[in-house]
């Protein structure tokens, strides 16, 4: 067992969960904290019930700070919904027909551990490039853009009245929210000021439909197996919004891990999303809207890093890896003036 | 520059040779994803250090020419900056973008020059 002290009060809080869930007796084994994640923190185990059952889990939590007396603390992010919330928002999505995992149950922020929420630790990959290389997906792929056209169209169905609370924006107030967020930094940035102008001077073609969004549905949070998508990860900045950010996202560069011939994540093409989208019930959407969003996505990846960067520079805890994909910022513009005129 | 050799960019190609050779291969899980970060950004610097102050001058050059006035780098990409905002570059359109993407090329090229490579 692991020495870390951290590890082993996660431990004793996951162990009075599990004794309520499965049944008091049940052990916990292997316990790890998984890497990557700049926010949040995923930790894998497996509970053995009294039952003699294994269930492979995954927990996510809000990032643990001990301060110097001992206490915890959370960073506060200007993005995003709480885990409550996107547990929460992820059930729901199971009942409308999207991949997602079971959640299995809840932990409350106390003097112990933050907030988060346990699910089902489904099997496949979720790291983009591994999809996109690797020949065990190379079925995946060719249904992998349907799929997820499909899926998004379940989401973006889903019924409002039964969700959660959740920020709404209108495109409008989107781009000035995060035209907001650039001018906040002191610093200037002519190449995005250029493509929020692009933008604003064509909201006709942005659509005016408003629903559930993801967020952030892009290659990197789909979990896929040898037989395509069979999870739709990361729902933490799922707002009200317009659908059709969601495929414009998973469309932006960054996103096909050079795999730039695919436009839809690496992996497919426009007219598979499309037809995918149509099929879950979604209606069809032209490819200009899509690409409006693509650049509209392409933009706000590049806010996303601004405020990283400087979440690491003016921020009570720095951090190496925030300040390393704040120079990401650079992809981003370099794209978006690509993709513009 | 009253300085020896090592110059400090070869400083910094040292540490990030030191850290590739002797450290990478002793570490792993999260602190060897960390280092990898951590090597990424010494190799930011080295690049900085090579052609940094030639792209600042070919951009300052640029913006001279756009703007018609002078100032220094940050002072002039805020001029421009306000003046995008406000739709004053219009009838510049074609030699701004041109400026935007040679400037957004440059700056890639420091931060991550294999992002131009496609891999299909």
């Amino acid at each position: 067992m692991h020495d870390d002290p951290a590890t082993v009060v996660l431990q004793q809080v996951l162990l009075e969960e599990l004794a309520k869930v499965y049944g008091f007796g049940s052990t916990l084994a292997d316990l790890q904290k998984l890497s990557g994640g700049a926010s949040r923190e995923t930790w894998s185990f497996d509970v053995s019930t009294p039952e003699g059952e294994t269930v492979p889990l995954i927990l996510k939590r809000d990032p643990v700070i001990v301060e110097p007396d001992g206490s915890i603390s959370t960073e506060e992010s200007r993005l995003g919904v709480t885990r409550a919330t996107e547990g929460r928002l992820m059930e729901l999505a199971g009942g409308a027909g999207v991949p997602v995992p079971d959640v299995a149950f809840y932990l409350s922020e106390d003097e112990r551990t933050t907030e988060g929420f346990v699910m089902q630790r489904l099997q496949g990959e979720a790291l983009g490039l591994r999809i996109l290389r690797e020949d065990a997906y190379a079925d995946a792929r060719l249904k992998l853009a349907f799929q997820c056209g499909h899926a998004a169209a379940r989401l973006h169905g889903m019924q409002q009245t039964a969700l959660p609370e959740l920020q709404s924006l209108d495109v409008a107030e989107e781009l000035a929210y995060h035209h907001e967020l650039m001018s906040s930094v002191d610093h200037p940035y002519p190449g995005f000021e250029y493509g929020f102008r692009w933008l604003e001077e064509r909201l006709e073609l942005a659509g005016d439909a408003h629903t559930l969004v993801h967020g952030d549905f892009r290659n990197g949070n789909f979990l896929v197996g040898p037989d395509g998508l069979r999870g739709v990860l990361d729902w933490e900045i799922a707002h009200l919004g317009n659908p059709l950010n969601d495929l414009g996202w998973i469309c932006v560069r960054s996103w096909r891990y050079g795999y730039l011939k695919k436009p839809v994540g690496g992996f497919g093409e426009i007219a598979e999303l499309q037809a995918g989208y149509e099929a879950g019930g979604g209606g069809w959407v032209s490819e200009e809207a899509i690409r409006y969003w693509e650049v509209f996505g392409t933009l706000r990846w590049g806010m996303l890093c601004i405020n990283m960067t400087f979440t690491h520079i003016n921020g009570s805890h720095t951090s190496l890896e925030k300040a390393v994909i704040g120079r990401r910022t650079a992809e981003t513009e370099y794209d978006l003036l690509q993709l513009i005129d | 520059m009253p300085t020896d050799r090592p110059t400090a960019a070869e400083l910094v190609s040292a540490v990030k040779q030191h850290l590739q050779d002797n450290v990478v291969p002793v570490m792993e899980g999260q602190p060897a994803f960390h280092l990898r970060v951590a090597i990424n950004a010494l190799a930011i610097v080295e690049r900085t250090m090579a052609d940094g102050e030639t792209m600042n001058r070919a951009e300052l050059e640029r913006l001279r020419v756009l703007l018609g006035e002078d100032g220094n780098l940050i002072d002039l990409n805020r001029r421009l900056s306000a003046q995008i905002e406000a739709g004053e570059m219009g009838e510049q359109k074609d030699t701004l973008l041109t400026h935007l993407r040679r400037t957004a090329l440059d700056k890639l090229q420091l931060a991550n020059p294999r992002y131009l490579i496609p891999r299909d």
